[in-house]
């Protein structure tokens, strides 16, 4: 959906998306990251099972809200992507283990 | 915690930071409130939710995979000034940090990578600025259905462009800039399906005149021609739908009365910005409609200063006016902060005189825009009732409607019907949409129909997190019982 243009020279970091190591640049949002990965990145809905993905990519819709290192429900726009990070989409409502 | 304030030690060791100065939003309204607080020697610190300073119009101006100028255009690098008077000045600059609480006392809590702590500051400048206007249509909130300004924040800190076929609908200057930057970018874009209506092209003709004197006017024109030029545009757009299963696979839409189909990858959506209000509006600053951009918001002196002492806001939080008029309300912010905590010190900043003007170049034309894009009320109040308008609970036009026939006379009364506005978003996304569908509903006013009773934390906090934040001796001992 969407390609890289401008400078080459940002640094590579690997992320982890449901396992899948994804390349992503060092400045990237998780959002942007998933977004760029062109795997399927769209969560479902805890209401209905919908199938979303980032609308609003500033914080405001928490359409992109996703599970990092083991933290449930977080902004993928407002969170920077790290080396080694580990990510999973959310599928419908959340399940106490 | 690598911010610049001291810390103010209480009995039992425990310490909370207090600063003199609070600017809260990275933004330019942010950026010249604290340069100028800074500049007159209080101590400041400028919170933002990202990791660099710029807010949404400058995103990434730090940072920016862009080493060719001209893809973002001017305007954009004009925003490297702002931050270099920012860094000059001394203030403190703390990322990725969400503010969660702020109240009367100037308590501020805030997380910053999964801890939180609280903040005490003299002032607060509030520099939260403005989020895109809800576009509630049927579809909207399929995978691959965007906003504009999402695509552009893409743009401008990942270098991403659209390679897919992308639509655009909707209006505003937003529209007209992002396109020209893609197309700059090398991108494309199948059509611009453009909903701004014929009456109010007509309703802003007797604001021309400012308007063109404005330093909005040959801009805007000239990005105009520039997108028309390699673009294929819809105008009088009436009516919008996305459609697609899992995602979005095209957009029907009407003109006239003519229905037609297009097809796309990527819908970018867009009818404007305006005040972020959830934070402001939590902290218990009144707030009242304003019918000229169809909108909440905060009641404040000339100087920013809200009901809330201590607390001021600058920037488009204070109504839309755009960057420029947003860095000169947070130099007004700031030194109305200067001449309370600090007299004599303001001649360290400019006079209040030139900033008053130069306020009044950047607003001027705002009426123009204001009347031109004020969008039709058929995309402020959803007519179908399969839409959604609370993406979070997803609740439909219908369903809001009819909870207002069978007794919900307000937003926080819907609450208990619907749970509409009880999501993770609380209430941003769909919070206009309830309180003009409400108001169109019972023939009231927005005024009278209110808002959202906003409260803390305004973003989301695990427990985990508020339990670990060092508690206070004194608040332990108020309640213990010896």
């Amino acid at each position: 959906m969407f390609k890289r243009i401008g400078s080459d020279e940002t640094e590579i970091v690997t992320i982890h998306v449901d396992g899948v190591a994804v390349e992503a640049r060092l400045g990237d949002s998780v959002a942007a990251a998933l977004l760029a990965s062109g795997l399927p990145i769209e969560r479902e809905t805890p209401v209905s099972g919908a199938p979303r993905a980032p609308y609003c990519m500033m914080g405001v819709c928490f359409d992109c809200l996703v599970t990092i290192d083991g933290v449930g429900s977080r902004q993928g726009c407002l969170v920077p992507v790290a080396d080694g990070m580990r990510i999973a989409i959310q599928k419908g409502r959340r399940v106490l283990t | 915690m690598s911010s610049g304030g001291s810390s103010e030690m209480s009995e039992g060791g425990s310490s909370v930071e207090t600063v003199d100065i609070l600017v809260i939003g990275a933004g330019p309204a942010g950026l010249a409130a604290a340069a100028s607080t800074a500049s007159a020697g209080l101590k400041t610190l400028l919170v933002d939710e990202n990791p660099s300073p710029g807010g949404q119009i400058y995103r990434a101006i730090t940072r920016s995979p862009f080493r060719d100028a001209t893809v973002l255009g001017a305007d954009y690098w004009d925003g490297r000034r702002l931050v270099e008077d920012f860094e000059a000045s001394g203030a403190t600059f703390l990322g990725e940090t969400q503010v969660w609480s702020l109240d009367a006392t100037r308590h501020v809590g805030m997380s910053r990578q999964g801890r939180s702590r609280f903040v005490r500051a003299e002032r607060i400048i509030l520099a939260t600025g403005a989020q895109e206007r809800p576009f509630p249509i049927p579809g909207w909130t399929l995978p691959g259905v965007m906003s504009v300004g999402a695509a552009q924040t893409l743009l401008k800190s990942s270098g991403m462009v659209p390679d897919k076929r992308v639509v655009i609908a909707g209006q505003g200057p937003l529209i007209w800039l992002f396109a020209a930057q893609i197309l700059r970018a090398g991108g494309k874009i199948e059509a611009i399906l453009d909903t701004t209506p014929r009456s109010s092209y007509l309703a802003a003709l007797p604001l021309l005149p400012q308007f063109v004197g404005s330093r909005y006017a040959l801009k805007g024109a000239r990005l105009m021609r520039e997108v028309a030029r390699q673009t294929r545009i819809v105008r009088f757009v009436n009516a919008l739908r996305a459609e697609g299963e899992d995602r979005v696979s095209g957009l029907s839409y009407r003109v006239g009365r003519t229905e037609r189909r297009i097809e796309a990858d990527l819908l970018l959506l867009h009818q404007g910005v305006v005040p972020h209000v959830n934070l402001a509006m939590a902290a218990g600053i009144a707030h009242r409609w304003n019918e000229q951009q169809a909108c909440f918001a905060p009641v404040l002196d000339p100087f920013g200063q809200s009901g809330v002492e201590g607390i001021a806001i600058a920037g488009d939080g204070a109504g839309i006016g755009g960057a420029e008029a947003a860095a000169e309300r947070g130099r007004l912010a700031a030194w109305a902060a200067i001449k309370a905590m600090r007299p004599g010190v303001e001649d360290k900043v400019p006079p209040v005189e030139e900033i008053l003007k130069a306020l009044a170049r950047a607003e001027k034309g705002r009426a123009f825009l204001d009347r031109l894009f004020l969008p039709p009320k058929a995309f402020r109040v959803p007519p179908d009732d399969e839409t959604l308008v609370c993406r979070c609970e997803e609740v439909t036009a219908g369903a809001l409607r009819q909870a207002v026939k069978t007794g919900a006379t307000g937003p926080n009364q819907l609450k208990a019907y619907l749970r509409c506005g009880m999501g993770p978003c609380q209430g941003r996304l769909c919070g206009l949409t309830v309180t003009e569908t409400i108001a169109a509903e019972r023939g009231a006013s927005p005024d009278d129909v209110g808002y959202y009773r906003l409260r803390m934390p305004v973003k989301p906090l695990s427990l985990g997190e508020l339990a670990a934040i060092e508690p206070d001796p004194r608040a332990i001992s108020a309640v213990v019982r010896e």
